[in-house]
This record gives C-alpha cells, sequence and structure tokens, in this order.
C-alpha cells in the first residue's frame, strides 16, 4: 500500500473529526485529491486554484535559483575574492562556491516562510473546520524572494505570523484578503525592523556583521545610490541580467521577463495588469525626466539623482518589474474588470515611481503602491461596472424610446 | 455588593466588557490610537477621562432639567471645556514632561466622542448618582483598553514597561537583546494600535457571539 492510499484511509477514518483537515491538507499538498475546488477564487479564474498556484511557482523558481547564486556572488564579489562575472554567464558567477552561500542562506527563509505560515493555515483550518486552503503555496514562495538575504529568520517568522493572520486570515482566508500577504509581510518587517529591511549593509551576505570593522564591506542598491546623487558603479547589463545587489529574487529582470511571458502564456497573469504597471512607471518616469529638463529641479536637488535617471531604466532598477508581474497580478486583490484592470495598474506603476523619487526614506515604493492599490481595486472595479450599466441603460432607453 | 444596587453595578460593569466604549461602540479611537505608544501616557489618559467623565456627567444631570433644549450641545461643550483646562493645567503644573507627550491630546478630550455620548445618551435622562456611575464605568472601559494597548506597543515596540526597561538593554544586548531580539519599530507607530484595537474587538466578539452585528 503506498502513501498516498494510506492517507486516503487516513482521510476517510478522520472525516467529521477535529484533526481532519490537518490530514487533508497533507494529502491534497501531496497528491492530486478527488475533488476540485469548489468555492472561493476560481469563480474569479476558471481554473483550479491549486493548478494556477503551482503556474506562479513554477513562473517565480528561476529567480529563486538565480537569487541563491546571486547571493553567494555577491558576498563573494564584496569581500574581493572573486572578479566581476561580465554578462548573464559569466564564469566567475554560476559557481558552486556562490551556490553553497546561497543555500545556505537562502534555504532557510523558504522553510521558515512555509513552516510558519501552513502552521497558521493549519491552526486555521482546524478551528474553523474547513479544508487547508491553497493560497499559502505562492505566498510562502513570494515572501523568501522579496526580503533581503541576511534578514534574521525569527523576525521573518514573526513577519510572516502577521501577515498571513492580519493580511488574510481576519478577512476570511484565502479568496477574501483585500492585501496581499506576501507584500502585507514585507511591509511589517519595512516598519518594523527598518535597519533590516533597507540601508546599504542589509543586501549583502555578511555586510551587517562586518560593519564597523576593518572588514566592512558595502552593498549599496542601484536606488540607494541614486537617492545619495553618488555614482553608480554597474553597468546596464549587470541590472538587467540581475548581477547587483537587492532583494533575493528580484535582481534579474531577465528571469522575471521569462517569468512573466509563462505567466501571460499559460493565462494565469494578467497581461493588461502587467503592460499597464509598465506604462505607468514610465509615465511618471517621463514626466520627471521632463521636469528635469525643464530645469525646475537642479542637481542640488535632493530629488535631482533620481529624477533624472532615464525613464526606461526605472524599469531595471529596483523591483517594478518583479511586482508587476508576480504582486500587481494577484487575481484575488487586483481589479477584475478589464477596464479596472488598466486603471489599476497604470496606478500601480505612476505611484511607484513617485515614491521612489519623492521619499528617500522608502527608496522602493513598489510595494507601498500595490497595497495602496489593492484597497482602491473594489473601488475601481465598482465605477467601471456601474459605467457599464450605465451604458447600458442608455443603449435600452435609446431602443425603446 | 452591598453599596450598590445591581443595576447601579451593571452601569460601572456593563463598560469594562460588553458595552466597552471602544471596543464595541468604537468611540474615542483617536487618542486611543495617538498616545497608547507609553503605558505612563495611557494611564495619564485614562485618569484624565475618569475625572472629565465622571465630574462631567454629575454637572450635566444635576442641570439637565435648566438646560434648553435647542442649545445643549453648546452647554456640555461648555462643561466638558472647563474641566479639561483643570486636567489640562494641573499636567502643566505638576507632570510638565509628560503633558508635552500627550501635548494636544488633552485638549482634544473635548471633542472625544466618548464624554459627548455619555453626556447626550445618559447624564441627560438620569440623577446625578447613577450619571457618576456610568461616567467612571465607561471612563473605566476607556482606561482599560488604552492599558491593554499601551502595554503591548511599550513593551514590544520600547522593551520597557512604564519607562522601566523589562526586556534588557538594547544598546549594550543584554537579557533578551544578547539573542539578537530586537525592538518592533512598528508598534510604535500609530496603525498598530489600530491593528491591536482591532484584535481585541476580534478576540472579544469571538468569545461572545452576541456581539456581532449582523
Amino acid at each position: 500500500m503506498g502513501l498516498k492510499s494510506n492517507l486516503h484511509n487516513l482521510k476517510e477514518k478522520y472525516k467529521g473529526k477535529k484533526m481532519a483537515p490537518a490530514f487533508n491538507a497533507i494529502h491534497t499538498f501531496l497528491y492530486l485529491p478527488n475533488e476540485t475546488t469548489h468555492n472561493g477564487t476560481h469563480i474569479k479564474v476558471a481554473d483550479d486554484l491549486k493548478r494556477t498556484m503551482n503556474t506562479v511557482i513554477m513562473a517565480m523558481v528561476p529567480c529563486l535559483i538565480f537569487g541563491m547564486f546571486n547571493a553567494g556572488y555577491q558576498h563573494h564579489l564584496a569581500l574581493g575574492t572573486i572578479d566581476a562575472a561580465h554578462g548573464f554567464l559569466g564564469s566567475s558567477f554560476w559557481t558552486w562556491d556562490n551556490l553553497v552561500i546561497g543555500i545556505w542562506k537562502v534555504l532557510p527563509l523558504v522553510v521558515v516562510s512555509y513552516g510558519v505560515g501552513l502552521l497558521i493555515e493549519f491552526i486555521f483550518a482546524v478551528i474553523k473546520g474547513h479544508e487547508v486552503e491553497e493560497g499559502y503555496l505562492v505566498t510562502g514562495m513570494l515572501v523568501p524572494l522579496i526580503v533581503p538575504v541576511d534578514l534574521p529568520l525569527w523576525m521573518l517568522a514573526v513577519a510572516v505570523a502577521f501577515g498571513v493572520v492580519i493580511g488574510k486570515e481576519v478577512f476570511g482566508g484565502t479568496g477574501m484578503n483585500i492585501l496581499n500577504p506576501a507584500l502585507t509581510i514585507r511591509a511589517f518587517l519595512f516598519f518594523a525592523y527598518p535597519t533590516w529591511m533597507s540601508g546599504d549593509k542589509v543586501w549583502v551576505h555578511g555586510a551587517v556583521e562586518r560593519a564597523g570593522t576593518a572588514d566592512a564591506i558595502s552593498g549599496e542598491t542601484i536606488l540607494g545610490s541614486y537617492a545619495q546623487s553618488q555614482d553608480v558603479v554597474y553597468n546596464y547589463a549587470d541590472m538587467f541580467f540581475g548581477l547587483i545587489p537587492g532583494s533575493i529574487g528580484e535582481t534579474s529582470k531577465l528571469l522575471i521577463i521569462f517569468g512573466a511571458l509563462f505567466l501571460i502564456f499559460t493565462k494565469v497573469g494578467s497581461w493588461r495588469i502587467i503592460l499597464s504597471t509598465i506604462i505607468g512607471a514610465l509615465a511618471m518616469g517621463l514626466i520627471f525626466n521632463g521636469v528635469v529638463d525643464a530645469g525646475i529641479i537642479t542637481s542640488n536637488s535632493k530629488f535631482y539623482g533620481l529624477m533624472s535617471v532615464p525613464f526606461w531604466q526605472h524599469l531595471i532598477i529596483g523591483s517594478i518589474l518583479f511586482g508587476a508581474v508576480y504582486m500587481a497580478t494577484d487575481p484575488v486583490t487586483a481589479a477584475q474588470t478589464n477596464k479596472g484592470k488598466w486603471i489599476y495598474g497604470f496606478l500601480i506603476g505612476f505611484i511607484s515611481i513617485m515614491i521612489r523619487v519623492f521619499n528617500p526614506a522608502y527608496p522602493e515604493g513598489v510595494f507601498l503602491a500595490i497595497l495602496l492599490m489593492n484597497v482602491f481595486a473594489p473601488t475601481i472595479d465598482h465605477y467601471v461596472v456601474q459605467g457599464n450599466v450605465k451604458k447600458r441603460l442608455k443603449r435600452v432607453k435609446v431602443k425603446t424610446a | 455588593m452591598g453599596l450598590l444596587s445591581k443595576k447601579d453595578a451593571k452601569l460601572i460593569t456593563d463598560p469594562l466588557t460588553d458595552n466597552n466604549p471602544i471596543t464595541i461602540q468604537v468611540l474615542g479611537i483617536c487618542s486611543a490610537l495617538a498616545i497608547t505608544a507609553e503605558l505612563k501616557a495611557s494611564l495619564v489618559m485614562g485618569i484624565a477621562v475618569l475625572f472629565v467623565l465622571g465630574i462631567g456627567n454629575v454637572v450635566i444631570s444635576l442641570i439637565r432639567n435648566i438646560i434648553p433644549s435647542k442649545i445643549r450641545i453648546i452647554v456640555q461643550l461648555i462643561v466638558v471645556a472647563s474641566l479639561v483646562i483643570i486636567v489640562d493645567q494641573v499636567l502643566k503644573a505638576f507632570a510638565y514632561e509628560l503633558s508635552k507627550t500627550l501635548s494636544v491630546f488633552v485638549g482634544l478630550i473635548i471633542t472625544n466622542c466618548i464624554i459627548m455620548g455619555r453626556f447626550e445618551a445618559f447624564a441627560l435622562g438620569n440623577g446625578p448618582w447613577k450619571a457618576f456611575l456610568d461616567g467612571i464605568g465607561n471612563a473605566f472601559g476607556y482606561a482599560v483598553i488604552l492599558l491593554i494597548v499601551g502595554f503591548f506597543r511599550e513593551l514590544l515596540g520600547s522593551g520597557t514597561l512604564f519607562g522601566v526597561p523589562v526586556l534588557g538593554d538594547p544598546i549594550e544586548k543584554t537579557g533578551l537583546y544578547s539573542t539578537g531580539y530586537e525592538n518592533n519599530g512598528f508598534m510604535l507607530m500609530p496603525p498598530m494600535a489600530l491593528i491591536i484595537v482591532g484584535l481585541i474587538i476580534w478576540v472579544q466578539r469571538s468569545r461572545n457571539e452576541a456581539l456581532i452585528e449582523d
């Protein structure tokens, strides 16, 4: 008798008992259950929820693997033990040494993220007596990708607990949440432990311990350098391929684009949101470039550094692409109507760049912008639907008249 | 309780639990969010509201039959404003540092919805003794929530209680801090107070389902 039939027997045995959801969860986690999701998010996405989730995870795996190599690469590069890799296939990037550091630092983050998150899902499933929902599978994968590599694990655990409870369970669980849980977790970390989430010390493994010693290493992100009007040492290829310091999974724009194409091709991610977010970001970037060209902001202004960045370059620095592809497209928290998606995405891009430029204390505004638009998404939908209703009523009147 | 009849006692105990001004009536939230980062400020705020609401309710109740109903809000405002000025002056004279922390929120007791709410809903229609009990009952209910929120925010946000370090020294890395623990900066921000109040509401309503409105 295999594990599957064993689990199935357990499922039958504990049917109706209090702990049943916990057993069923293991069953559904490992194997395809006999029944598919019958309420919740799949009303909105006409697909089995689990397959949707798995597709998104598959789209993120390249980013995670790249993030592991990059964690080690940035560490060794900062120590000066290896030379800079030129280009995506640089010989000093895809090395065993880099991967070991990456696995050592990144894997625990993944484990803690999934462990704590699923534990809370289990607890709520048992208390409320419903089946465990698959919703955390994607969140659990997103979280390690959007935090700095040296984040202490207990902080991540606290934040995940907070994010899952406040961001999701209080609203009624998967499919009911207003805010994206992964971004709730990041926002909590950002405001609770700012010294671990921003600055020039947290993005490269080992920088925090060495701060203030003779071996001090620095790993300022590109956004940080621009915000302080410093020179940026990375070229465009580095930025595009992702050989730069940053949160674990968001550096490689190339892989994010592959992920985006995959999501669009499988119709899991909305191309409208991704495209409109990019348009929004470019629009805001163009406006700022115009302001600089008009001479309103000169080089002695504190906004000059980020405002003078060529508008298209905003897309390859910071996490705007990652946010647009994996965060903004979350079917639960995004706008549901097609017109609403255009407005929603455009405003995310627009506000992201605005926060990025105007608030040097938050050099990355993408997560704040997405959270803000999450809150407004139902309002946008409401007006889009009302607009449609009005238009159709008019048509009816014209016909009858 | 020999001193109070059962009905009178309920005037005090109800606002503490099932009719709490903050968690059930959701009044007086602004000050609960603003000043609860420290336990000391929460306590003083609770005492100030206790004073204002206790005496104010009695005063309004005493003159309830001679207030023309058209201008009753103005009369209520004058009563509460006079009492708040007394509180403010006392604080400035005897606890200057604390009055700096509380800053504008002492003055804003005037606009605290709990006070106007009790004047309107209770003191205008009941005798002084009952009004007094209702006043201190509601003020206690308010203070209890302030203290709970203040306890968590100060403990987790600054690692202190009433200004006394209880978790060790964050700079010298003693006590809990030596294990890598750090203060939670989010706790010191007003949004966290809102979340804690929300959690209290959640716990309270899930324990007593009668409190859930449709």
